[in-house]
């Protein structure tokens, strides 16, 4: 991973010392910028999380150090944590395997069409994100089309099966909050993942087929080992701001449905209670940041990233 | 190995170091107590040798020019030479409050003279000391003229610091082409063939306050145990699947397509709806009523401006003007009769015009303070995500 420091110190040797302070300088408004957007708002959501929850936004909050608030965060909204997991999780495999397919297609078959493929990706996000996502509510109603058909093929059946519905319908289910964060952050996933493929070595994928390996051979040993990189930036991009989505569960879910992000903002919001809504938050970041980390380790591609 | 050991100590240092500045830094980020007194913040009036008006107030709730009709607000800017900059930009009582809480919170201008919130924020702001008192000998109408049910507020009694703009009533509406009339609130929690299908709204005030009245609590006046009952009643029906959302303002869309078959709602939005299958009812446990009240924030510079405002909507012929363009409960006694040369359609409108008897129904929530507010609305959320 490139850092900044090594982009400031590099270089050849003969003019260091110079270098060296043009370098800082360099950095200098990007550092100004995390700081004041990055390093001050976290050490105040990290004072939040330590406020005495006796306080109110009325009466003023005192930072006393009160740990106790993330044992109390996390063992109340323990449930709201696990299902913004889960859902991310399953949004994110859906993205990978739907985005993948529609990457490859991008980049080995559309030959002309690539460049309105790519542009038909990115062309949602012209909509506000809140618009689409309220369309959806219209696509998925009791009495629309979608559900019929998702009855009559028993898709609403199997959805009960696997607790991701519950009666016959679609919207205010498990199954309607995962498929609106799919659609969400189905261009994070494309994106890179097309940029990974588009650089694979068609020559590469011909030698497999001359050395005899089948086409699903010559994918597993060559394709995808290629398109790594993709898949590990798509799914974090995916994985990331999903856990954290406090949109989808809002306006597709029921009140079973509620994720840690919308539990975070009502704490914030609607109960006043910033020492909760702080920890809460910490809590979500250190659980991101570790899995995140353990997640990279595993892939093994920390230089490709 | 020795550069192992640098490193280490290194790492440790900047380790320590962290922690240190932490500890250091962290109590900076405490906020302070935000309890002012309005007396100490007031400024000279400019209203005289500047006169304008500045005023906050909710999307859609005030009548528009409209060729041939002059509407309220430019017949007040006519009589009184006063230039009035109204701005919608009320979306949600908390949303306002966090747009002006450090200003007020701090003691220093919002640059408003006068905005419009519902009772229980209106409540916490007269508390916290953030309003200045009205000047009762330049509000007469306004004294004279409120109608009783919103006359004595347990947060504002005599109605010193605030004045409704316009009133409305929650209960519950049906979709009367999906469903057999729903007449009750405990008919909403618990009915069979409502199950999965019912929608309740996030107010806390409003919904917790239905639950006490089902048990014959009274919602302005209830004990602890009372409440418990009305969380436990709720929570037990919210175990057993019987809603599908609770919701801020977007519930009637879901009513409207048939997602959500009944559920609790404001009677301006029903009638603002135009969807003739939508009916709204008051609940037989009775109704809750809310206010969205006009108030003059600390150091406004137009306190006599707002004041002659509040005066001129409080006049019983510009209340049923304003009152026949937006459908909501018209706060002022008088207005009905001038309805009649306003529109005399509207004269027998129960939404604009409740009768003293649907009035006589009506509940408000009690005034809380800061803490049991708190412990309240953590009930009221538990019970959403039980």
């Amino acid at each position: 991973m490139a850092t900044v420091d090594d982009v400031a110190t590099g270089g050849p040797p003969e003019h260091r010392p110079r270098r060296n302070l043009t370098g800082y300088w360099l950095i200098l408004p990007g550092a100004l910028w995390l700081l004041l957007f990055f390093v001050i708002p976290f050490y105040s959501l990290l004072a939040a999380s330590l406020f005495d929850p006796d306080g109110s936004v009325l009466t003023g909050y005192d930072v006393t150090f009160h740990v106790q608030n993330f044992g109390n965060a996390f063992w109340d909204y323990k449930e709201q944590i696990g299902r913004s997991l889960l859902y991310a999780a399953l949004a994110t495999a859906t993205c990978l395997v739907l985005g993948y397919v529609l990457a490859y297609a991008i980049a080995f078959k559309a030959g002309r069409w690539k460049n309105l493929m790519l542009v038909l990706v990115i062309a949602p996000f012209f909509t506000s994100f809140l618009l689409r996502t309220l369309s959806w509510k219209l696509i998925l109603a009791d009495d629309g089309w979608v559900v019929d058909v998702a009855q009559a093929i028993h898709l609403t059946d199997a959805l009960q099966l696997v607790n991701l519905a519950d009666g016959d319908r679609l919207l205010a289910t498990p199954f309607a909050v995962i498929a609106g964060l799919t659609y969400n952050f189905l261009p994070f996933m494309v994106l890179p993942l097309y940029a990974s493929l588009e650089k694979v070595d068609v020559r590469l994928i011909e030698a497999a087929g001359d050395l005899y390996a089948s086409p699903a051979r010559g994918f597993l040993k060559v394709t995808l080992p290629l398109s790594m990189p993709g898949v590990v930036a798509g799914t974090l991009l995916t994985f990331i701001p999903a856990t954290g989505d406090y949109v989808n569960d809002q306006l597709l879910g029921n009140t079973n449905t509620r994720m840690v992000g919308a539990s975070i903002q009502s704490l914030f919001t609607k109960e006043n209670d910033y020492a909760t809504a702080g920890a809460l938050s910490v809590i979500l970041m250190v659980i991101i940041v570790a899995a995140v980390m353990v997640y990279v380790r595993k892939a093994g591609t920390e230089e490709l990233v | 190995m020795a550069g192992m050991n640098r490193r280490t100590v290194l790492r440790g240092g900047a380790g320590l170091g962290f922690l240190g500045v932490s500890a250091a830094v962290l109590p900076l980020f405490g906020t302070p107590d935000q309890k002012q007194d309005p007396s100490r913040l007031k400024v000279p009036d400019r209203s005289e040798s500047d006169p304008r008006l500045i005023i906050s107030n909710w999307p859609e709730y005030i009548d528009e020019d409209d060729d041939g009709y002059v509407s309220t607000l430019t017949q007040f800017e006519k009589d009184t030479g006063i230039t009035v900059r109204y701005t919608a930009d009320v979306n949600d009582n908390d949303e306002f409050f966090s747009k002006v809480r450090n200003q007020l919170g701090s003691g220093t201008s919002t640059k408003r003279d006068l905005f419009a919130l519902t009772d229980w924020m209106a409540a916490r702001m007269i508390q916290v000391g953030w309003i200045q008192k009205l000047d009762a000998s330049k509000v007469p109408n306004l004294h004279a003229n409120i109608i009783d049910s919103l006359a004595k507020p347990a947060w504002d009694p005599g109605r010193d610091y605030s004045a409704p703009w316009q009133s409305g009533l929650t209960g519950i509406a049906y979709n009367k082409a999906k469903v057999d009339e729903v007449r009750s609130f405990s008919d909403l929690v618990t009915r069979p063939d409502l199950k999965g299908r019912v929608s309740l709204l996030t107010e806390m005030r409003d919904t917790m306050g239905f639950m006490l009245l089902i048990d014959g609590a009274d919602p302005e006046k209830f004990t602890d145990d009372e409440w418990k009952q009305a969380v436990e009643r709720l929570t037990k029906a919210k175990k057993a699947g019987q809603f599908r959302s609770f919701t801020g303002n977007d519930y009637v869309q879901d009513l409207a397509s048939g997602n959500v078959l009944a559920c609790e709602a404001w009677s301006g939005d029903i009638a603002n709806a135009g969807d003739e299958n939508l009916v709204w009812v008051p609940p037989e446990e009775g109704i809750m009523i809310w206010a969205d009240n006009m108030m003059v924030p600390n150091l406004a510079t137009h306190q006599a401006n707002a004041e002659q405002w509040i005066n001129y909507y409080y006049e019983p012929e510009v209340a049923a003007k304003l009152a026949d363009y937006n459908s909501y409960i018209c706060p002022v006694k008088g207005a009905q009769e001038a309805m009649e040369k306003v529109n005399p359609d509207n004269v027998e409108n129960e939404l604009i015009f409740p009768t003293e008897k649907t009035l006589s129904l009506t509940h408000r929530f009690m005034a809380l303070d800061e803490a049991k507010a708190r412990t309240y609305e953590k009930d009221y959320t538990d019970v959403q995500r039980a």
